[in-house]
C-alpha cells in the first residue's frame, strides 16, 4: 500500500458500470516525511476522502475492487482504503 | 515475499470498516544485505510487529488470506517477524 494525497477527482460521465456510484479521486504518491513523489495515479474512493487529505492505497484487483464496490471483479485496480491521521517515524528515518 | 524494517506506524481513524482494529505500519524493504531498497511503503499487520523490527511482507491478494475477514482490503501484509539479524545468512557473511 502507499501514502498519497488527493489531489483532485475525476469526472467521467462514460464509464464502466462498476463504477457507477463511486468517486474517481486522482493522488499523487508522497513519502512518509510529506514530500511529493513521481508517481500519480487515480484511485476509487471507499473512506469519502477529499481533496488534500494524506490517504493510504491499496493497489490489487481484488481488493480495490472488494473495497471500492462491495463485490470482486470489477476493473479497478487501486482504491483509498483510508485516510491518514498522522505518521509516526523512527527518529533515524526522518530526513 | 521480502524482508523489511518497520521504521514507522501511519494512524488512520476513518478507513475501510473491514481494516478496523488492523494495524498500518510503514516498512523499508531490505536486501539481503540489510541495506535500504526502494521507497518506503505502507503494510498491514497480521503478527503483532513493532516499530524497528525486522519483518518480511507478502504482496498481492495473498495479503489479505492472514486475516479470517477475508474481505480485508490489503496488498501488501507482514507476515513473520524476523528473530534478529544474527539469525540471517548472506552465504557465508554472517550479518
Amino acid at each position: 500500500m502507499l501514502i498519497a494525497r488527493v489531489i483532485g477527482n475525476v469526472v467521467a460521465s462514460q464509464k464502466n458500470q462498476r463504477y457507477e456510484g463511486s468517486r474517481i479521486m486522482l493522488c499523487r504518491q508522497i513519502t512518509p516525511e510529506g514530500d511529493d513523489m513521481d508517481y500519480t495515479c487515480i484511485a476509487l474512493d471507499s473512506v469519502n476522502a477529499g481533496e488534500g487529505d494524506i490517504v493510504v492505497i491499496a493497489q490489487e484487483g481484488w481488493s480495490a475492487s472488494t473495497a471500492a464496490t462491495g463485490r470482486a471483479g470489477a476493473a479497478i485496480d487501486s482504491a483509498i482504503v483510508g485516510v491518514v491521521d498522522y505518521i509516526d517515524l523512527l527518529p533515524s528515518e526522518k530526513k | 515475499m521480502q524482508i523489511a524494517r518497520v521504521i514507522g506506524t501511519v494512524v488512520s481513524t476513518v478507513k475501510n470498516e473491514s481494516l478496523f482494529g488492523r494495524k498500518f505500519l510503514i516498512v523499508q524493504t531490505l536486501d539481503a544485505d540489510l541495506n535500504k531498497k526502494g521507497n518506503p511503503m505502507v503494510a498491514l499487520d497480521a503478527v503483532g510487529a513493532g516499530v524497528g523490527e525486522l519483518v518480511f511482507w507478502c504482496r498481492g491478494k495473498e495479503a489479505s488470506f492472514p486475516f479470517k475477514r477475508d474481505e480485508t482490503p490489503t496488498d501488501c501484509t507482514i507476515v513473520g517477524i524476523i528473530d534478529s539479524d544474527a539469525h540471517m545468512r548472506n552465504g557465508e557473511k554472517k550479518k
